[in-house]
């Protein structure tokens, strides 16, 4: 098993989290895993993006060209990292924020509104979770228990009262269909 | 320690190589007096600086390290960071202090470094032979102010002290000079209230000891102490510049 | 227990493992977050930190530090480490151990924020002015960066001489899981030449201006005994694959990318291994040399125009067929580029 993805979004919506959060996963479960994030004045540009590499084996480059799967939340970072995927690869696309109907030439696309489900949970800045989740569900690489073990390490220090809302959110993207 | 004339126990039997009327050599053993006095040689650090005075080490006898071209405060700065209990002084030219190492100079004192700084005011670049310096006077010839220094061209002399006293860091300032016996006297008592005041923890201190340099200056000793007496001293004037101590020398 | 790392951070931390006394900094992309972390850190161990006005100061304060006997260093990438150079010759000249860390980013000049290795020459080839040698590391994963400081003081207290670790902006800033292991702090070597007062001993000084008949070429010639023997002992590499036809040879990130291509290869059928130079200077020749009879071809592999190449071709000596690719200005080589590479030989 290796699985290569780019997680992309506006500044603000969590995208070196979710990365973050998927590599604590990993390790937990025994997996190897590398995070490489952008930095630096690319990031004051208005979009981050970062880059996860989950595997049985070592993993070498932790830089990503073609990924495996996409996480996009806004819609200029899929026009970015849209043409990269690989052929047959999964996008998960943040709908609410992206409603056009932009078709990726072979891939296998699923939409869900994550920020309008974060706004129902009541926590508008867990759309990354619920993104999280969906990709879960549809890509079985760590279960969605680590995850959830991996919000309570994660959060544990300064942010112990958001991991409830971060487990539900989780949980959302996860059955939504 | 009570020996006027005796060599110090902080100096070396090494002769000094520095010309006849250089202010370095006094300075040197003000310095090596200084430190007798107050019993701290087996714990002083000194720092040499490049320029004339680069042989320091070998005419103390005490701890002496180099520095490169201007970095005496940096490295002051670590050695006093790792070892706060000793004694640490760095020795500097004109150029080596004011120009190539104002950023280092600046920042040292600014840090409230607990470490005494001892400047040698030339006003030009011994050691390379007779360059102007950032403290050289209007009008001055130099090797490379032939003319004579011109503000247009090559800017003004910098007051190192005064441009020092509105740092918060620093805690006394002082300027002396070595051109007769009454003033050597005075610049001693300078550079034993700073070595003092960073004894017991008070801070950045700097001693700006105008000097003279025969050779470069193109004249005989006694010329060029006039020239200090009626040229330097206008410009730099001699006196305590700042002292946030209280103490008296 | 293994714990998620950033790169920058795990330097930081096995760097004060390893009992760095003091640190000294100017901020620079993509090496901040090492300065950030050791101002918090080195702080909560009473240890000593300074954010220095400059480049040239932080390595002069690595200098006085080292003087006064701590384990000294400083971070920086790559303009920054241009402005160290002087700083450096002085500490080969003066024989001060310290450590110097290089977070490389895209180059000539202000160039990019991106991680590079086009910094090579100036480390390996003296970087300064005067005939000097640094000792040169090079770790390509979190768990290395955590691990390499100890080595790097070590050996830069046994020869004398100061370390630098050569990395780069993409594992500085990457995070993978690393252990937290116990890291050996013991000083090592003569410490008979550090200042800290004459009580009780004869004055000391530490110089490298020698201006007395044939003082300085004795000098040297006692440097270039001292880096020979480096050279002979202290050889350091990773080496993939002993048998393959085709050998890689890369470092730090670059090597990673190569592992990748590497396991791809053979999944294909192909013999290829990898050759991985843990210390670049001294650059491990004496494996290269061994290799020479078995590989039909040498690979390097590198993120910048081809530096490392020379001292492969060097070993090599013509004996083999050595190729190269690389990526200058900030990109990065993909796997699927070094395969592509393989194919053509
Ligand atoms: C980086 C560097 N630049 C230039 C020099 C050459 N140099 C040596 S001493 C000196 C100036 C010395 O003048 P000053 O500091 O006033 O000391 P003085 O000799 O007058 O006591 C210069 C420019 C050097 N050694 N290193
Ligand atoms: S050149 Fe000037 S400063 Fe240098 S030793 Fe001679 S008199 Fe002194
Ligand atoms: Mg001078």
């Amino acid at each position: 098993m290796r699985e290569e993805l780019i997680i992309a979004g506006f500044g603000g919506q969590g995208i070196m989290f979710t990365g973050t959060l998927l590599s604590q996963a990993a390790m937990m479960e025994g997996k190897f895993v590398t995070y490489f994030p952008s930095y630096g004045a690319e990031v004051r540009g208005g979009t981050a993006h970062c880059s996860v590499t989950i595997a049985d084996t070592s993993i070498g480059s932790p830089v990503i060209t073609h990924p495996d799967s996409l996480l996009i939340l806004n819609k200029p970072s899929l026009g970015r990292f849209g043409p990269r995927l690989k052929k047959g690869g999964l996008l998960v696309l943040n709908s609410t924020l992206i409603e056009d109907e932009t078709s990726i030439g072979g891939g296998q696309v699923v939409r869900l509104p994550a920020t309008d489900i974060a706004e129902k949970i009541g926590q508008i800045t867990v759309a990354n979770i619920v993104a999280l989740g969906k990709y879960l569900a549809l890509r079985k690489i760590v279960s969605q228990e680590s995850v959830g073990q991996a919000l309570e390490v994660l959060l544990a220090k300064k942010k112990k009262e958001l991991i409830e809302v971060n487990k539900k959110a989780l949980l959302a993207g996860y059955e939504y269909k | 320690m009570k020996k006027l004339f005796g060599k110090p126990e902080s100096l070396t039997t090494v002769n000094h190589k520095y010309c006849p009327g250089c202010g370095h050599g006094i300075v040197h053993r003000l310095i090596a007096e200084v430190i007798d006095e107050l019993g701290v040689r087996e714990k002083t650090i000194g720092i040499a600086p490049v320029g004339c005075a680069v042989f320091a080490y070998d005419y103390w006898n005490f701890d002496v390290t180099e520095a490169s071209h201007g970095r005496p405060p940096a490295v002051a700065t670590g050695i006093k960071r790792v070892l706060p209990d000793r004694v640490v002084f760095t020795y500097q030219g004109d150029g080596d202090l004011a120009a190539i190492g104002m950023a280092e100079t600046i920042h040292a004192a600014n840090r409230g470094e607990n470490i005494t700084v001892i400047f040698i005011n030339n006003a030009i670049y011994g050691m390379t032979t007779g360059q102007m310096a950032p403290t050289s006077l209007l009008g001055m010839k130099t090797t490379t102010t032939p003319f004579g220094r011109e503000a247009k061209i090559a800017g003004y002399p910098i007051k190192v002290s005064e441009l020092l006293v509105t740092l918060e860091g620093t805690t006394y300032l002082a300027r002396g000079a070595v051109d007769s016996a009454k003033h050597v006297l005075e610049a001693k008592k300078a550079i034993k209230k700073a070595f003092e005041i960073q004894l017991s923890g008070k801070g950045y201190s700097l001693v700006e000891i105008l000097s003279q340099c025969p050779p470069n200056w193109k004249m005989s000793v006694p010329e060029s102490l006039e020239y200090v007496r009626k040229e330097m001293m206008t410009q730099f004037p001699l006196g305590v510049i700042k002292d946030k101590t209280g103490m008296t020398v | 227990m293994k714990q998620l790392m950033k790169g920058s951070a795990a330097l930081g931390e096995g760097a004060i493992q390893a009992g760095g006394g003091a640190y000294f900094g100017y901020p620079i992309t993509p090496q901040n977050e090492l300065t950030e972390y050791m101002s918090r850190r080195m702080l909560e161990e009473r240890r000593v930190f300074i954010q220095a006005e400059s480049e040239l100061a932080a390595i002069n304060m690595v200098f006085g530090a080292s003087v006064a006997g701590a384990r000294a260093m400083t971070s920086s990438s790559s303009p920054g480490v241009s402005l160290k150079q002087e700083g450096i010759s002085y500490m080969a000249g003066c024989e001060l151990p310290g450590l110097i860390v290089n977070v490389q980013r895209g180059g000539p000049g202000l160039g990019n924020i991106s991680g590079s290795q086009a910094d090579y020459f100036q480390a390996v080839r003296g970087g300064g002015h005067g005939d000097y040698q640094v000792i040169v590391l090079t770790p390509a994963s979190v768990q290395e960066m955590y691990e390499m400081p100890s080595m790097a003081f070590s050996l830069s207290e046994k020869y004398r001489t100061p370390a630098l670790i050569l990395t780069d902006g993409i594992l500085a800033q990457m995070q993978e899981p690393m252990e937290l292991v116990k890291i050996n702090a013991a000083r090592s070597g003569d410490q008979s030449w550090i200042l800290d007062g004459c009580k009780g001993r004869a004055p000391r000084k530490i110089r490298s201006l020698l201006m007395e008949e044939g003082a300085l070429e004795a000098h040297n010639r006692h440097l270039q005994k001292k880096y020979i023997e480096i050279k002979n002992k202290e050889q350091r590499y990773q080496l993939i694959n002993e048998q393959a036809e085709i050998m890689l040879v890369a470092y730090g990130v670059s090597a990673r990318v190569c592992y990748t291509a590497v396991q791809e290869a053979n999944r294909k059928g192909l013999k290829v291994g990898l050759l991985r130079p843990i210390t670049v200077w001294p650059f491990p020749e004496k494996i290269i040399q061994e290799l020479v009879p078995q590989v039909k071809a040498f690979l390097v592999i590198e993120l910048s125009a081809g530096q490392m190449v020379e001292d492969v071709n060097l070993a090599v000596n013509g004996k083999t067929p050595v190729y190269f690719y690389g990526r200058a200005g900030g990109a990065c080589v993909t796997p699927e580029e070094v395969i592509k590479e393989i194919g053509k030989i």
